[in-house]
């Protein structure tokens, strides 16, 4: 390191604490007008709850106590609504309108601890922005700086002796993976309001799987042995691991607790939209914060190789454009929120009927965002994946994977190289894609029918709050993003993401994309198996000189960009695939000598 | 039938993977170095922390069991050709029916006073690794004797972990024994820019005791002393053979062995770098110490040993390499200093990091070769082009069909032609840009 890059990781650090800090640098008072409610009957049931408390008016510097303190008035005013409803709910009115529902008790201690929020930070927005995600983001830029000095070439050097970069053992990795499935079980219990149900399907699945890969005969012999354990853990990854599961854990689950960061963006969400920020905001703009600034860091870093340039440049536009500043202009003319490139089944809530309803509401701008979001999962799905392979998605436009190729790229050699692994991901990944498509035939057999059962037990209310729960927040998020340092940065996208599915079988089955490897330069080095992110055994090909189609790749180029003796090259040309990929292939001796063998 | 193969590099393991293949019989593969098959060529990549050892392992440790190959971690103490039995440094002895001898290279040393010392390495086995790690803690300057590629790859470990480093070359330009001028300068240009201490026309004289049997600083010929902490000694290899001499087996160099690479022992094989061929294919060396040729000859030895006769034929030369951040390809013949019946093409990038040359037949213009610097060609286009004696006008005009390098790259192919329309007065143009499917339907043609 040199003294410019610890300058940058020195005011990195700082900002980051500082960060991290001002979750309780904050002091709250609430009063009257801070009391939230979506209808009358809410609005009155917690005011006289927050009257009865003696909340109202009180300081607080500790948002923890609060927060409690919130909590309880607020279920108490659940409470009484319950028991008022015992009475009859009046003419008129909503029974939602009138009962309280927990999600509705949880986004009002939100809203009233972020409008009540009053000291240090809340009255210092756009100061503190700068302070903490500013000086973070300049930080990193400078440490990158010096990237940009160096001669252009490989730049891996030491990522396996970095605390950072070199991953976990095993066990370590089998610790926190068992934790996170059981902790996300046991609070999903909670989450769907003490159902049994869910977490015992979700287990049963998942021992069926684990049954599937280990249960096998001759499976114990495959034991792995090269999988991304280090001798030794890396225990700065490790805490950076789980400063993004608490992140995360926090953003989905009790954004109250984050309402000092949510204020500090408020200023940029009404100069966008107009509205104050949510938490969600405050998401999307550290998202596309981390992925410009890593994203130059991306080009510095291969700033030789023209494909990971123009690549990068791409998942920057679109997150910064597509993800992030449409969706808000839209907001601001009235229109649905829309992220034109998000496409389902990874946007999984595209055909919920509130989300249908929406679009339906918005006359012919509305109806061409539903003929879009269809086309673009039945059409242009297959049509790009069969020209380009699925990388035009996965590595050039998908938001999950900008972030992966961006913030993630450090973390890429972590993904587990092993057959087992890939065994498991293979029936992970199409479990989600028939979870995903289930969920979605359920919801809308119920948006069309009005029947909220089907076949009178599958409640299709209760399928897609636990698919949000698991999948969308649990896997995406938690493992899909705090997972970077433990297990690589695609461990959503290889083991969970229903469209990565979808593309991956289309190209497996029907596309034009392969990989090439160059006759017999390959020297089993393995680098290129090594960097690849999404765990492919990239060498295992390139050593006998076979074309490489797999569902898994995301077309990113890394192993190519690596290759020491130039040995692989992504294409896109069908002429005789199913040959040069096939396992017949001898390049060694004479052919006419002798016959083809593997 | 009992097979046992010394050596588990790739010449060792390709046999044992292709007699698997082809057979049922028993096979045993010993190696003193490691337990399992791990790329050489990965070495320097432990080192710069780029990979783990683990990661250099070209096949999961449960591979063996399940194809049935057998390993044993032992030395192989002596041959007993007569009994045919082999004597293990735990006193094991091993029966055997064939037996493949693979046991690669070792460092060349010519005599240096304190060459034995301690601190002194090569950079071929895996124990070589462990001691430049082992040194490095600390090491003030590292002293590199012979400019081949495994000097360069130790300068850049060395360098990898900011450790000032020279090397020593004998020529007055890195490798010029071996690539044409221009590319040799290219090299040793970029290897000066990385700011490694590269002192040509120099060469060792002897390395200095610190009083305790390690190295401390060497004398060049020049006079001057250098202090350093290691020295690396990778003035080449040479087949190592030296357990196996002054016995039956006929040792020139290295093992000697016929097209079929058997020894002048009924039964007994030698592959890899320890193998001489007695009667090499025109413009092939005896022993061609490289990765490609190892594993060409273990798939056929494999086929001999299972009494499918195949002649070893290494076919048109091809070889790679990395010089720090440059990529370096050769497909054919292009010599040092060019014979007298051939005639040059070179480009070279203005960035001076890449350079296309081809050569060709002055009278026939049939292509004879290609040299690449920082540019990939296809190994099965330009093996085409010149086992098929195309013109290299043809060539030029379809160079696009060679080009490798990853999408969105510029191509620099015309650029090629440029230079012979200016040295011939013609008028050529590049016909064929790069397409994998025009690529495919040429090499079915």
């Amino acid at each position: 390191m040199n003294i410019i890059n610890k300058i940058g990781l020195g005011i990195f650090v700082a900002a980051l604490a500082l960060f991290t800090l001002s979750l309780g640098l904050d002091s709250y008072q609430l009063k009257n007008e801070h009391l939230p409610g979506k209808s009358t009957s809410h609005q009155e049931a917690i005011k006289v709850a927050a009257e009865e408390s003696g909340i109202i008016g009180k300081e607080y510097t500790n948002n923890i106590a609060y927060i409690a303190d919130l909590k309880k008035a607020f279920k108490q005013a659940q409470k009484t609504q319950e028991e008022n409803a015992k009475n009859g709910i009046p003419d008129g009115v909503n029974e939602w309108d009138f009962r309280m529902s927990d999600g509705d008790v949880k986004s009002y201690v939100f809203s009233a601890v972020k409008a009540s929020s009053n000291g240090l930070i809340a009255n210092n927005k756009l100061l503190f922005f700068f302070l903490t995600i500013g000086l973070g983001a300049l930080g990193g830029l400078i440490y990158i700086l010096p990237t940009f000095l160096k001669i252009p070439g490989i730049k891996n050097d030491h990522i396996y002796h970095s605390s950072m970069q070199r991953g976990l053992t095993v066990n370590v990795r089998g610790f926190f993976l068992a934790a996170t499935i059981l902790g996300l079980l046991v609070y999903g219990f909670y989450y769907t309001g003490g159902q049994l149900l869910w977490p015992v399907i979700t287990l049963i699945i998942i021992g069926l799987i684990m049954y599937l890969v280990l249960g096998r005969k001759n499976e114990k012999s495959h034991e792995p042995t090269k999988s991304a354990s280090p001798n030794i853990t890396g225990w700065i990854g490790v805490i950076t691991g789980v400063y993004l599961i608490v992140f995360y854990i926090i953003l989905y689950w009790a954004p109250a607790y984050m309402t000092s960061w949510i204020n500090m963006v408020d200023p940029l969400s009404h100069a966008m939209s107009g509205n104050d920020a949510s938490q969600w905001f405050l998401y999307g703009t550290l998202y596309t914060i981390v992925i410009i600034v890593m994203g130059i860091r991306m080009i510095a870093k291969y700033r030789h190789n023209k494909y990971q340039i123009l690549r990068t440049i791409s998942v920057m536009f679109f997150q910064t454009v597509f993800a992030f500043t449409l969706p808000e202009i839209l907001i601001r003319l009235n229109k649905p929120y829309y992220d034109f490139k998000n496409i389902w089944p990874l946007n999984y809530s595209f055909f919920f009927d509130y989300n249908i309803k929406d679009m339906l509401a918005n006359g012919s701008f509305g109806i061409f965002l539903l003929v879009w979001g269809i086309a673009l999962a039945l059409v242009a799905v297959p049509v790009f994946v069969y020209f380009f392979g699925k990388r035009w998605y996965c590595s050039w436009v998908c938001g999950c994977g900008g972030l992966a190729e961006t913030m993630g790229d450090p973390y890429r050699q972590l993904s587990d190289k092993s057959l087992r692994a890939w065994k498991y991901e293979r029936y992970i990944i199409n479990g989600v894609l028939v979870f995903a498509v289930v969920m979605t035939l359920l919801v809308l057999y119920t948006y069309f029918t009005g029947q909220g059962r089907v076949f009178g037990f599958l409640d299709s209310y209760s399928v897609r709050t636990w698919y949000g729960f698991l999948i969308g927040s649990g896997f995406a998020g938690i493992v899909g993003t705090g997972f970077y340092p433990l297990m690589g940065n695609r461990t959503w996208c290889r083991f969970g993401c229903p469209l990565a599915a979808y593309l991956g079988i289309v190209q497996r089955f029907k596309s034009k994309f392969r990989i090439t490897t160059n006759g017999s330069q390959c020297i089993s080095c393995g680098n290129c198996s090594t960097h690849c992110e999404m765990g492919i055994d990239v060498r295992w090909y390139a050593q006998r000189g076979q074309d490489i189609v797999r569902s898994s790749c995301v077309g990113c180029g890394v192993c190519s960009a690596v290759c020491p003796r130039g040995v692989l090259r992504l294409e896109n040309g069908d002429s005789d695939i199913s040959e040069r990929a096939s396992e017949t292939r001898a390049i060694h001796i004479s052919e006419d000598e002798v016959k083809l063998l593997y | 039938m009992k097979i046992i193969i010394i050596g588990n590099g790739i010449s060792g393991i390709t046999a044992a993977r292709f007699i698997r293949k082809l057979s049922d019989h028993s096979i045993t593969v010993i190696s003193s170095e490691t337990d399992h098959f791990f790329s050489r060529t990965a070495l320097m990549y432990i080192y710069m922390g780029h990979m783990r050892y683990e990661d250099t392992k070209p096949y999961e440790d449960w591979f063996w069991e399940k194809n049935r190959i057998e390993l044993k971690r032992a030395r192989v103490e002596s041959v007993g050709f007569e009994q045919k039995t082999l004597t293990l440094d735990n006193g094991e002895s091993l029966p055997y029916d064939k037996l493949i001898i693979a046991t690669g290279s070792a460092s060349n040393k010519f005599g240096w006073p304190g060459q034995d010392l301690e601190r002194v390495y090569g950079m071929y086995t895996f124990q070589d690794l462990e001691a430049m790690e082992k040194y490095s803690d600390g090491l003030k300057r590292a002293v590199i004797v012979g400019g081949g590629l495994i000097g360069i790859e130790m300068a850049e470990m060395f360098h990898s972990r900011h450790i000032p480093t020279t090397i020593l070359v004998r020529e007055e330009s890195y490798w010029n024994n071996i690539l044409p001028a221009e590319e040799s300068q290219m090299v040793s240009r970029h290897i000066k820019e990385h700011g490694i201490d590269l002192r040509l026309s120099e060469e060792l004289k002897e390395i200095h005791d610190d009083g305790n049997g390690h190295a401390n600083a060497v004398t060049l010929k020049s006079g001057e002393k250098i202090d350093c902490g290691f020295v690396g000694l990778t003035a080449g290899v040479h087949p190592n053979v030296g357990f196996l001499k002054n016995g039956a087996l006929k040792i020139e160099r290295g093992i000697v062995v016929n097209e079929h690479l058997e020894t002048n022992i009924p039964d007994v094989y030698a592959i890899g770098d320890c193998a001489q061929i007695n009667e090499p294919v025109e413009g092939r060396r005896a022993i061609e110490a490289v990765w490609y040729t190892g594993k060409m000859m273990g798939e056929t030895v494999a086929y001999n040993v299972c009494d499918k006769k195949v002649k070893y034929n290494p076919g048109i030369w091809f070889n790679s390499a990395k010089f720090m951040d440059i990529e370096y390809m050769v497909y054919g013949d292009v010599p040092a200093k060019k014979a007298d019946y051939m005639n040059t093409i070179y480009w070279e990038h203005s960035d001076g990091r890449k350079s296309i040359r081809i050569n060709f037949h002055k009278e026939s213009g049939e292509v004879l070769g290609f040299n690449l610097m920082g540019i990939r060609y296809r190994h099965e286009v330009c093996e085409k082009w010149i086992a098929d004696k195309t013109h290299v006008e043809n060539v030029l005009q379809h160079l696009g069909l060679a080009n490798f390098d990853p999408e969105f790259y510029k191509q620099y192919d015309k650029e090629l032609v440029k230079v012979y329309n200016k040295q011939t007065g013609k008028k050529l143009e590049l016909k064929t840009k790069r397409g994998l499917n025009k690529v495919l339907a040429f090499l079915k043609k």
